[in-house]
């Protein structure tokens, strides 16, 4: 190097700040490459998360939308109730499977009154396959709720089988109709017939956020509520635990603690549980709460507890940081004017530290709610259709979660359950969005820097 | 604000300690095989009795066996799937926590199909086919070799000339047993492998058939511990492998799939009910008998599950791909007196 630059007097380091000699070049040159190397790794990660959101939205947008089929429905007395004597247990025992032909006698009449011929091969009871299996259940739950109704003419939507709908989005055509043993080309020439005359439209199905799960017979039955409610009950459990006792850890390790050997390894601890993976909590929850306190199984208290075991470390790491973020001046001019070294805290550092412990608060929230692995282990990814009831009574039900539901739906062999999955991936993901923008509200309105 | 929190928490934990006591749904854990048609008929009965709807867990035959088998009392499943028999580990488990009675109810068959995918040439297999493509030692010329196979072609020249992948299900899939048993080892005895290997050991049979069950590990067979959607991916991105499905996984996903024969046979729920079709296996629940009329409905739902109305041969479970047991009527019957503990395992 140091021969280099004797053995060429031309180039002998000029003192002009004006021109740019070779080392100079070289730093500005390795600057500029560091920088593209910067633009392009953002670039990489930018395109993997379009990537990632593209596939996502266009296969799960299709879920949030539903193919209904509209029919007037005689609620024939022959069938419903034979003997006319209008006895609700006596009702009650006809089953869905009862309901059946009605849905038949609703399509074949359809069909005669909009002039639309049933293609060759294509019997009625085929044609009544356009219906989802849903409908002679939501028949039942009508006749049951009011017997009345019996031999009146009702007029339902049902929801469309789960192949006309991906026919209307695309996911079934003709040509793999042809292949499929579920449905017919016939039957989807009627259900064009049928679009013709009104009686089958696609529309914005809120279903998906309020049905429970709903069996591989009936993919397009299948909703988020059940997931929604067990993942709101589970976040409220945590919340409950998690804020005062993290808090009140903090404040006492970084306010009142002694600095000792015990209290430093109290903090080496609550780092190392912060990186200990989720699954094995769940392990330590089925152990604890199931096993031995005889808490119920896929219930959201025990998720909710086991969460809380899981995000109080990133809270109380977060807490403590927003508490040493508050300058000592404030505990001083406090203390300095009387006050106890309670009232200094809860009085003048709680106040100031807490936009910092609300951010990290929501941000071990967000993280609780997208974790699944902890809940396999606890009876969580379960097929649940019962809606847990009000809270505190509900946080004893089962229920499922909404990371669990896209594990279960990623597993059904039914390709509509794909659309399904990736359409509850949306909602999480809508669900987080929106916790960590409070997040970042709270922390731009009521943050104070110093 | 903290202490009211505190407070709330211990009004959470005093409910927690009263209704642990109780429960009023049907639990249920196991098989991911039988899960579907646990869960179609779990969504019928809440439809049609006045119980909650039971819930459902997958999980796997032999860990519901075993949560099953953890003890008795409402924190503990009633009833578990299984696509296998339960073992005399599960039933010593059982019996040292006390489920001493357990009836076994067997309600109908599972087909095991073998499919590529849809634009790919249609095969017609043999047992002895697999075992040639897939086994880790072949029989070529009289003499025992590692597997030489490269093609179908070249285990059968009439299949076609396309390279060998098979996707099987992983070792802890009840679908493996049956592969092993059905497939490997059927075709072991008919390339005369199996004689070939109890020469080389001294006429140990049962080492002879451990022989047979080992498949090739130069990346030719593939085991897939994901469920079928997994294979049925994995296909998509490989179109010249071929994947061991479930018929009624095939049965959704007939415009993707092209299913192969076996021994002449197409599968269909009706050549596995005939036993045409040779690679079937039964599938089963078990119910934990201590529980009967303690948790409400379970006895309805074990007689509506084995009900011509579910589990018959025109049922929504036939429907959906299960092949209907000739013997339900049996079972009906052995249900509704409120069922037989099962004997001792032989």
């Amino acid at each position: 190097m140091t021969d280099a630059t004797s053995s060429s007097p031309a180039s002998k380091p000029s003192t002009s700040l004006m021109t740019i000699d070779a080392r100079t070049k070289k730093r500005n040159a390795a600057e500029k490459r560091f920088r593209s190397y910067g633009v392009a790794a953002i670039v990489v990660a930018m395109l993997a998360l379009v990537g990632l959101m593209t596939s996502i939205i266009s296969s799960g947008a299709p879920s949030f939308k539903q193919t209904f089929i509209t029919l007037d429905v005689y609620m024939d007395p022959a069938r419903l109730d034979k003997d006319g004597s209008g006895d609700r247990d006596k009702i009650a025992k006809v089953s869905t499977f009862g309901y059946a032909p009605l849905i038949e006698a609703a399509i074949q009449k359809a069909v005669d009154g909009n002039n639309i011929t049933l293609a060759e091969g294509l019997s009625v009871k085929k044609a009544a396959d356009l219906v989802s299996k849903e409908g002679p259940a939501e028949m039942r739950r009508t006749v049951l709720a009011d017997t009345s109704v019996i031999g009146e003419t009702l007029t339902f939507q049902f929801l469309a089988s789960g192949r006309i709908d991906g026919y209307y989005k695309g996911r079934v055509t003709m040509e793999t109709a042809e292949l499929d043993g579920n449905i017919s080309p016939e039957q989807l020439m009627l259900a064009d017939d049928f679009k013709k005359a009104g009686i089958v439209e696609t529309k914005f199905n809120w279903g998906f956020l309020t049905r429970a799960d709903a069996s591989e017979n009936r993919p397009e039955a299948a909703g988020l509520g059940v997931a929604i409610l067990g993942s709101l009950y589970m976040m409220i459990v945590v919340l409950c635990l998690t804020l005062p006792i993290g808090v009140a850890a903090s404040i006492y390790l970084e306010e009142f603690a002694p600095k000792n050997w015990i209290t430093d390894l109290v903090e080496v601890n609550i780092s190392n549980l912060a990186a200990v993976p989720s699954i094995v909590f769940g392990i330590l929850g089925l152990a604890i709460f199931i096993n031995f306190a005889g808490l119920p199984q896929s219930a959201p208290i025990v998720g909710g507890l086991v969460l809380t075991l899981m995000t109080l470390p990133t809270i109380i790491i977060a807490t403590r940081a927003s508490l040493k973020a508050v300058p000592p001046s404030i505990r001083d001019a406090a203390l300095g004017v009387g006050a106890s070294k309670m009232q200094a805290v809860f009085h003048h550092v709680l106040p100031l530290a807490a936009p910092g412990i609300l951010t990290g608060t929501i941000i071990g929230l967000a993280q609780a709610l997208g974790e699944t692995a902890p809940l396999l282990l606890i009876g969580m990814v379960a097929f649940v259709r019962e809606y847990p009831g009000a809270p505190p009574e509900g946080f004893f039900d089962p229920a499922a979660a909404l990371p669990v539901q896209v594990y279960n739906w990623t597993q059904r062999a039914d390709p509509a359950f794909v659309e399904r999955a990736s359409g509850a991936i949306i909602v999480l993901l809508v669900f987080l969005l929106v916790m960590n923008a409070v997040a970042i509200i709270l922390r731009r309105r009521f943050e104070r820097r110093w | 604000m903290s202490i009211k929190l505190t407070v709330s928490t211990l009004a959470i934990a005093a409910v927690a300690a009263t209704s642990a006591a109780a429960r009023d749904q049907v639990q249920i854990s196991g098989s991911s095989t039988v899960l579907p048609y646990s869960t179609i008929v779990a969504e019928a009965f809440g439809e049609n009795f006045d119980f909650p709807t039971p819930v459902v867990e997958g999980g796997g035959s032999g860990a519901g066996r075993k949560k099953m088998c953890e003890g008795v009392g409402p924190n503990t499943i009633d009833i578990a799937n299984s696509s296998s028999k339960i073992k005399q580990s599960d039933v010593d488990l059982c019996a040292e926590n006390g489920v001493s009675e357990v009836m076994e109810v067997r309600f109908g068959y599972d087909g095991i199909v073998f499919a590529s995918d849809i634009n790919g040439p249609s095969f017609e297999f043999t047992p002895a086919d697999w075992y040639g493509a897939l086994a880790a030692k072949v029989v070529v010329d009289g003499a025992l070799v590692d597997n030489p196979h490269k093609n179908w072609s070249d285990v059968n020249a009439e299949l076609p000339e396309q390279a060998i992948l098979g996707f099987i299900p992983g070792t802890k899939h009840g679908t493996r047993e049956v592969f092993d048993e059905k497939v490997l080892e059927a075709g072991c005895e008919a390339t005369g492998a199996l004689e070939a290997f109890m020469a080389e050991n001294g006429g140990d049979k049962k080492a002879a058939e451990g022989s047979c069950l080992q498949v090739r590990t130069d990346g030719a067979s593939v085991d897939i511990d994901g469920d079928y959607t997994e294979t049925l991916s994995r296909l998509a991105a490989n179109p010249q492998a071929i994947g061991v499905f479930g018929l009624s996984f095939y049965q959704n996903n007939m415009d993707k799939l092209i299913v192969a024969t076996m021994d002449d046979v197409t599968p269909s729920v009706e050549t596995v009910a005939s036993g045409d079709y040779p690679i079937s296996r039964p599938l089963y629940f078990y119910v934990k008998l201590a529980h009967m009329g303690v948790i409400p409905g379970l006895q309805e739902y074990v007689d509506f599950f084995v009900s011509d109305d579910m589990a018959g041969p025109d049922g929504p479970l036939a429907a959906y791909g299960l092949v209907s047991d000739p013997e339900l009527a049996a079972t009906q019957e052995m249900v509704a007196e409120g069922g037989a503990a099962m004997g001792p395992l032989n």
